[in-house]
């Protein structure tokens, strides 16, 4: 394949199979069995293409508006993250032939434009062409979400989710329009963005935070994800592991540089970063819902990635980006199969899953450890990466993220005591558990134990960015000894939080409320209250007179005598017009004409009204 | 070839009137008519060739009234072209989309083939008096569309549109009087006044006569507080009255302020930017707010028109700061604000189409009724949801390419037009608020026995969209034709 189609085709592939499916599926139900096996293979394929381009540093471009391009390229952190965002969306799809209702074509079709949307945003080499993925893939997240469209808590999700993350969003028009007037078009370069004039520099680097956090699911924007989970689990496994939500991370890692220009918005994310792991964190480990609980882990583990750009550790937070993708996938896709096969996802009513169904038990807790941060698997080796960079920023952020380590085992630990229990558990789903789950598993336990390696010196140096610190063996230990005593302590009973902490963080620390409280419920009231005005105050002048003029052309109808003067005048009036116009226009008065029958028409209507309004309410 | 796109659709008309031809064959004679519209205003894009800064491309001019500097003179630019080819497609689509209605299909076919020559005259018009003839026999079209096809309470609405529109159309007059009266030697040669603008230095006098202009062009764009004749116009009217109402009609507004306004009057243009973008932020605003509030479906998309119209008037007032931003920025505003009025046609007309969808199978707009109709009429479903994602600006739909570009250029110009912002955000919550309520959750009363969407209902749409989406995807060829133009106008107001 050429260079000039090779990447464009990574794209357009799924894109153009998911619309066919879309459009097909309902006329041809035999297309419709097909769909699924047939997207697994798209993806597949277009992950293969996604290494080959990003083997070759590919890129392509066609002119797209504001003098940029549509343009996009397999290089950098977006060319580590490309076969993979792709790679776990053909294995999320893999896991899903095993159910019948995410083997329809809508769903698949669905989740192929899902994915173009996410491989373009992470192919996108500048802003316009970023906006455009990243939008998309909000608004296919929504039609996700929101699947099953008889139920209405699942659709209003879907509207959550997306109005949340768009609200976000307006930060990146504003970055849009800041690059642009900081430096022309070449200021929507992604590469370009640090040297955007100051002051403009500024608004681009405050867009661009708020979008990512927004995608990201950090403070203040979390819960929305937590919203998300009533989609179909397999949306949940491709949108929290190496799309949607890792984009809101890859964004940030990207405009590294740019944060660090600014000399605040680097200090921004970082605390808001590290933030956000501690306070999700916590969130986590209280939950009773496996998918809650896994959801609060994303925003979390997104923190630590925040955290990375913010110190500008990009290769750092790449590895953490794919480390977590892999994890986090797996760990969603067993939870979506013991809900089939169990009927819940309640922590109490799975408990014991991973000793019945024992290939995907050993993936998931494989998962859960690495997540747990347990040497020498991939996370443990990635969050350390990240931290050690946070000590050299500051010993106040490392310490912060090791607190967030800490509860990052202690919430896996929940999960693990649960599924490894030996007694209890639902017999409420179809106890079956499909063959496609384990496969699809296998290669993504793989990633989840053995990514570490990206961390390794050698290798860190060729993941894109500044070359990375090292951490130190007591970092190293530290963190391991950190992870063992998050472990401990919920296994051995689990830690005393008051009652009333602990339901404040299991609902999301309350920020699905407050933001009905403080922002939906305002502007709807001022929706109510703008409407009454507009039909009270402003239309009432026109309906009066309105009323007046019908009244008056009622009565006009009744004379017939009335008319026929009135048509007798009109003739008149035409014929002095029409001397007034010879006249005039002979002398070059017209224009007085005009003037005087404007005013005259004017006098009329008006008059006209005034003696209807009087004679109405007489 | 100028004059036969602009006139074969009243020679259509009136012998559609003239011969009592039977009702499915005045149907297809309106579907035939304005597919040939269509062709003919596509041969003029591909012969377009972008004619010098103030100049016209296939140029028309005849003798009128000489006396009084009156001529018969036609022309398209950048600015122009594009709603050209953007109302003849609308018309197309309401032809096919009107293969259904059973009401006086004859006297509906050439009312509108006529209200199509008085649209397409507007914008090809470079005679101030011949533009004026145009704008107001489209109001009188559209009047009789709204009064003799409409339902509900049409008589009362029909007349407050044509009350309100007819008076805005005087204030409109009164301007271009003012324009004649100054000009040196008088005239009202669009092109000439554009070439040589008269009240250049003139004060309070040019502020005036622009005062008139906005005045008239702010009721029909609308902008608030002149917008409330819309939601009733459109809540009353026909499925295909409001399609072109909303898709052509409000242009006629739009257009007047960019093919008047800015180039003729550019000193009191200056002096009116910042008042105007304002207004044009009230708009936005106020128009979603509104909307968010509505539980008529109708009155909804009409409150929608009020936001999206509010982003042109943002840009092309910000067009008119001058001192801070560059050239680039304000063209790029103007840009935009073609965009968006090709865009809003394409997208709001296969709005009201669908909405007429729904008309005719229930005769209500009640959302609170509705539910669960993407079970029912899946075709009807995917339609909305699609036009909905694009009239809330989302990438990949037209929308996206005129929004971006209006607020680039304004936020360059005026940091603090970002505020504008949050109608994009608004109007996201208006549309998935009725998507919702609509489409999903259970089945609604209304929604029981709803048939989904037949072929000259959905194709007509679906063209629509296919266009939008062709123009969020790939703008080049539209932002090629409108660039130089907006550049070229950017130039003018900077005079």
């Amino acid at each position: 394949m050429s260079g000039t189609v090779l990447l464009p085709s990574v794209v357009a592939l799924p894109a153009v199979t998911g619309l066919v499916l879309l459009l097909l599926g309902p006329l041809a139900p035999r297309v419709g069995r097909l769909a699924g096996a047939a997207a697994t293979v798209v993806l597949a394929g277009s992950a293969a293409l996604a290494t080959v381009a990003g083997l070759r540093g590919s890129s392509a471009a066609v002119p797209f508006l504001l003098g940029a391009d549509l343009s996009v390229a397999a290089t950098g952190v977006g060319g580590l993250l490309l076969p993979v965002v792709l790679g776990v969306a053909a294995l999320v799809q893999l896991a899903a032939l095993g159910a019948a209702r995410t083997r329809e074509p809508r769903f698949v079709g669905l989740m192929l434009l899902f994915s173009a949307a996410a491989a373009l945003t992470v192919a996108a080499t500048n802003l316009p062409t970023l906006l455009l993925g990243w939008e998309l893939m909000g608004a296919a997240s929504y039609a996700l979400i929101g699947y099953d469209r008889r139920e209405e808590r699942a659709v209003a999700s879907g509207t959550t989710a997306f109005l949340t993350t768009r609200a976000a969003d307006l930060g990146l028009y504003v970055a849009v329009a800041a690059a642009l007037a900081g430096s022309g078009p070449a200021g929507l370069d992604l590469a370009a963005l640090a040297d955007v004039a100051p002051g403009w520099r500024d608004a681009v680097a405050a867009g661009i935070l708020v979008a990512a956090l927004g995608k990201a699911a950090q403070l203040p924007f979390s819960f929305w994800l937590s919203r998300a989970m009533d989609g179909p689990s397999p949306v949940s496994a491709l949108l929290h592991s190496a799309a949607m939500v890792a984009l809101g991370g890859y964004l940030l890692v990207v405009a590294a540089p740019l944060l660090a220009a600014t000399g605040w918005a680097d200090h921004a994310a970082a605390w808001l970063g590290v933030a956000t792991a501690v306070a999700l964190g916590g969130v986590a480990v209280v939950q009773t819902d496996l998918k809650q609980l896994l959801a609060a882990s994303t925003a979390s583990q997104m923190g630590f990635v925040v955290l990375a750009a913010g110190v500008g550790a990009t290769s750092a937070g790449a590895a953490h980006l794919v480390g977590h993708a892999a994890v986090k996938a797996l760990l969603f896709l067993a939870a979506g199969a013991w809900l089939e096969a169990l009927g819940s996802k309640d922590l109490g009513r799975i408990a014991g899953a991973a000793r019945r169904w024992p290939a995907v038990g050993a993936a998931a807790v494989a998962a859960l450890l690495s997540l747990a941060g347990l040497p020498p698997l991939t996370l443990w080796a990635t969050k350390d990466a990240v931290l050690a960079e946070a000590l050299e920023a500051s010993p106040a952020l490392y310490a912060a993220g090791l607190v967030a380590a800490g509860l990052s085992a202690a919430y896996a630990a929940v999960a693990l005591v649960a599924l490894l229990r030996r007694s209890g558990g639902s017999d409420a789903g179809s106890r079956h558990l499909p063959l496609v789950v384990p496969v699809a598993l296998a290669p993504l336990a793989v990633g989840a134990v053995g990514l570490g390696f990206l961390t390794l010196p050698a290798v860190m140096a060729m993941l894109p960015g500044p070359t990375a610190v090292t951490p130190h063996v007591w970092e190293l230990v530290l963190s391991a000894g950190v992870a063992l005593l998050g472990v401990a302590v919920v296994v051995r009973g689990g830690l005393r939080v008051p009652a009333r902490v602990r339901d404040w963080l299991r609902g999301w620390m309350g920020l699905e409320g407050a933001a009905h409280r403080w922002v939906v419920s305002p502007v709807l009231a001022l929706a109510e209250a703008a409407a009454r005005v507009d039909d009270r105050v402003l239309a009432r002048t026109v309906d009066a007179a309105a009323r007046s003029t019908t009244g008056a052309a009622a009565r006009a109808r009744e004379g017939d005598r009335a008319l026929s003067n009135l048509v007798d005048q009109t003739a008149a009036a035409v014929r002095r017009a029409g001397l007034a116009v010879r006249r005039s226009s002979r002398s070059g008065q017209l224009h007085h004409y005009y003037l005087q029958l404007v005013v005259g028409v004017l006098v009329v209507v008006v008059a006209w009204s005034v003696v209807g309004l009087l004679g109405s309410q007489g | 070839m100028l004059s036969l796109l602009v006139f074969l659709p009243l020679v259509v008309a009136a012998v559609l009137v003239a011969a009592p031809v039977s009702a499915g064959v005045a149907r297809w004679v309106f579907v035939a008519a304005t597919a040939a519209e269509v062709v003919l205003a596509a041969a003029l894009w591909a012969q377009y060739d972008a004619p010098a800064s103030g100049a016209l491309a296939f140029e028309e001019q005849v003798e009128w009234i000489p006396e009084i500097g009156v001529s018969y003179h036609l022309g398209l630019d950048g600015l122009s072209l594009p709603l050209v080819v953007m109302t003849t497609v609308v018309f197309a689509a309401c032809a096919v989309f009107a293969l259904g209605d059973e009401h006086r299909p004859r006297l509906q076919a050439a009312l509108f083939l006529a209200l199509e020559t008085t649209c397409l005259g507007v914008f090809a018009a470079a005679d101030l008096v011949l533009f004026f003839v145009f704008f107001d026999l489209s109001i009188v079209g559209m009047y009789l569309s709204v009064n003799g096809w409409g339902h509900g309470d049409r008589r009362r609405s029909a007349l407050v549109f044509f009350l309100y529109t007819f008076l805005g159309s005087l204030a409109l007059l009164l301007g271009f009087v003012g324009l004649y009266v100054a000009a040196d030697p008088h005239t009202f040669d669009m092109v000439a006044l554009a070439a040589d603008p008269p009240l250049q230095g003139s004060g309070p006098a040019g502020a005036a006569v622009l005062g008139a202009v906005l005045l008239g062009l702010a009721v029909k764009t609308p902008v608030v507080p002149f917008h409330t004749w819309l939601p009733p116009a459109h809540t009353d009217a026909p499925a295909i009255g409001s399609a072109v109402l909303a898709g052509v009609l409000l242009k006629l507004g739009t257009y007047g302020f960019v093919r008047i306004g800015m180039p003729m009057l550019p000193e009191a243009w200056r002096a009116w930017a910042v008042t105007l973008v304002v207004v044009g932020l009230v708009s936005v605003l106020w128009g979603a707010l509104v909307a968010l509030a509505q539980t008529d479906l109708k009155r909804m998309i009409a409150y929608t028109s009020v936001n999206h119209m509010g982003y042109v008037v943002l840009a092309v007032g910000a067009a008119g700061v001058i001192g801070s931003g560059d050239d680039a920025a304000r063209s790029t505003a103007v840009s935009g604000a073609v965009t968006q009025m090709v865009s809003h046609g394409l997208l709001t007309g296969a709005l009201f189409l669908l909405a007429g969808v729904v008309w005719r199978r229930t005769e209500s707009y009640d959302l609170t009724h509705y539910g669960g109709l993407s079970g029912r009429a899946p075709v009807f479903a995917a339609l909305f949801t699609v036009a909905a994602l694009g009239s809330l600006g989302l990438p990949g739909l037209s929308g996206f390419v005129a929004e971006l570009q209006v607020f680039v250029g304004s936020i360059a110009v005026l940091p603090v037009t970002a505020v504008g912002l949050l109608g994009i955000l608004l109007m996201t919550a208006v549309l998935l608020r009725t998507v919702q309520q609509l489409l999903t959750g259970p089945v609604g009363p209304l929604s029981q026995d709803f048939a989904d969407a037949r072929p000259h209902e959905w194709a007509p749409v679906a063209t629509l969209l296919v266009l939008s989406v062709v123009l969020g995807l790939a703008p080049q060829p539209l932002l090629d034709v409108v660039g130089p133009a907006a550049d070229a106008l950017t130039d003018l107001v900077a005079r």
